[in-house]
């Protein structure tokens, strides 16, 4: 097995770590007294870490010139998109009861099943343009594009879960704060060479 | 003239390629292993399991009446006293029951103040001596969740006839301890502390109203509010307000932790009402602990026919 090969392997074992611990607590009916609510905050917060993991790729690679990176991008992009389809199931099947209109009727009245619903739909195309096949026929300059939609997902992501926490914010604001900090370096990267720029011609 | 340079590496040195792959699947299997036991343990320190209740005294109550108890099956224990939300002690539901067993309960006293003919602070010990009834309570936590609970206590209105409230006295506030020395930051918590709420004089005096002192047979679990708690089954969870030390009678709406942490969002009243949504929380429903389905929630948390009649010619959703 290859050293890219085996890597792969390490995230997949990694990312599944939680959810079989998840499935093992369930089982054993360890979930605590509301095992739904339980999960569904679970599987949220997993969905943003790896999400932030992904966003992290990019600094990773600039700052520490560990290029090699991007191999396993795809692949956590992924596993936060499977974090939040379970989420999303979830939240419809068990507090929704599995009812379209209910759950339609819920994103127009509460404002953060609107930020979660949408960063979450934000990923459908991301994920469904992963494949090498798609990159090719979008051509690298689109895909690019097309995948900056992550930003968005994040941002609308971490405002979901702020705004469901009653008043201990400290959670929701250490996601935001990473949050901020990996896209602000991705602008402070944008920024540089017209700062150097206007340095030149000043 | 070839001349043969011996190799630097005697050949019995090189690694044959077996033992390589075999060292190298060696150290791949320890870093899954270890990395897994990793990911593993900081899942656990995030989401540690629940833990058995602690020992508790037991206490006798008589038997209430059958009109002010539920005969729907009560949660058990171990759920009552792992799912609490007592900020004091930490903000996710299973904090309390860890952090609260710090909690010191005696020597404990109520101080009863206020627009009162006879203030006065009453010992522990003391309200034990009122007579205990068990009274089994639907609680409605505004989050959107509910449990059945087999409170042992007495009705408020028994204390309050000791301290005999004066004709201006309108409103009933209460007051929890606030101990840093065992309790969190109001910084970490989110909230103003020392936690406070409040009733109107008729809620008070209503006899639904209860001062809870134990459940299930035994003394009250210091996550669930010990020594001394509010139970009004017909409002939010949040305003029967735990480990109280002060009770002061007044004759203005008394300032309500909640309200004042977000006015728009909970109310004074703050009544069990499906018809209300909370931003967050419709209200509509409610899912029993315990249950995966969701139950309709009922007006007034389903006390509507002893509780109605106090809120006649008002309008709920503008008193919410």
């Amino acid at each position: 097995m290859s050293d890219v090969n085996f890597n792969k392997l390490l995230i997949w074992v990694n990312a599944l770590v939680p959810l079989g611990l998840l499935g093992y607590d369930g089982v054993r009916g360890q979930l605590g007294a509301n095992p739904i609510e339980f999960f569904l905050r679970t599987t949220g917060v997993l969905t943003l870490t790896f999400l932030l993991i992904t966003l992290s790729i990019t600094p990773l690679r600039k700052l520490f010139g560990m290029n090699q990176l991007i191999k396993y991008r795809r692949l956590l992009g992924l596993f936060a998109f499977f974090y939040g389809v379970i989420h999303l199931s979830t939240y419809f099947i068990f507090d929704r009861d599995a009812s379209v209109s209910s759950m339609v009727e819920d994103v127009v009245k509460r404002g953060f099943i609107l930020f979660g619903m949408s960063a979450l739909l934000l990923m459908v195309p991301l994920a469904v343009t992963s494949t090498n096949g798609m990159i090719k026929r979008l051509g690298g300059k689109r895909w690019q594009r097309l995948h900056r939609l992550v930003y968005i997902s994040g941002i609308l992501g971490v405002i979901h879960f702020w705004m469901i926490v009653k008043s201990d914010i400290f959670y929701p604001a250490i996601f935001g704060l990473v949050l901020v900090s990996l896209l602000g370096y991705r602008i402070y990267l944008k920024a540089k060479p017209r700062l150097a720029g206007a340095r030149s011609t000043a | 003239m070839l001349i043969k340079k011996p190799p630097s590496v005697k050949s019995s040195e090189i690694t044959d390629e077996g033992t390589y792959l075999n060292r190298r699947n060696f150290i791949r299997g320890g870093l899954l292993l270890a990395s897994a036991g990793l990911t593993a343990g900081t899942y656990r320190f995030f989401n540690p399991t629940p833990l058995p209740p602690a020992e508790v005294k037991d206490v006798s109550a008589i038997e209430a009446p059958k009109s002010y108890s539920t005969d729907e099956k009560p949660n058990s224990l171990e759920q009552i006293t792992n799912y609490n939300n007592y900020y004091e002690f930490g903000t996710s539901k299973d904090a309390p029951a860890r952090n609260a067993q710090k909690l010191v309960t005696r020597p404990w006293t109520v101080e009863v103040d206020g627009m009162v003919q006879r203030p006065r602070t009453f010992d522990i010990e003391e309200l034990l001596k009122f007579e205990q009834e068990e009274r089994v309570y639907r609680l409605r936590c505004v989050e959107g969740w509910s449990m059945v609970i087999p409170w042992i206590g007495f009705p408020l209105k028994k204390l309050l006839d000791q301290v005999e409230p004066l004709g201006s006295a309108k409103y009933v506030a209460f007051q929890t301890l606030y101990d840093r020395k065992v309790m969190i930051s109001s910084f970490s918590a989110g909230i103003d502390l020392p936690y406070v709420e409040g009733l109107r004089l008729d809620e008070a005096l209503h006899p639904l109203t209860i001062l809870a002192t134990g459940l299930y047979g035994k003394e009250l679990p210091k996550q669930d509010g010990a020594p001394i708690r509010l139970a009004v089954p017909w409002k939010y969870g949040f305003k029967n307000i735990k480990s109280i030390v002060k009770i002061t009678l007044t004759d203005r709406e008394p300032p309500t932790t909640w309200n004042q942490y977000a006015t728009d969002e909970y109310g004074f009243y703050s009544n069990v009402n499906p018809a209300v949504p909370h931003p967050r929380w419709s209200q509509a429903k409610e899912r029993r602990i315990g249950e995966l389905g969701l139950r309709d929630t009922l007006p007034f948390n389903g006390y509507a026919d002893q509780v109605a009649a106090l809120y006649e010619g008002m309008d709920l959703k503008k008193y919410f």
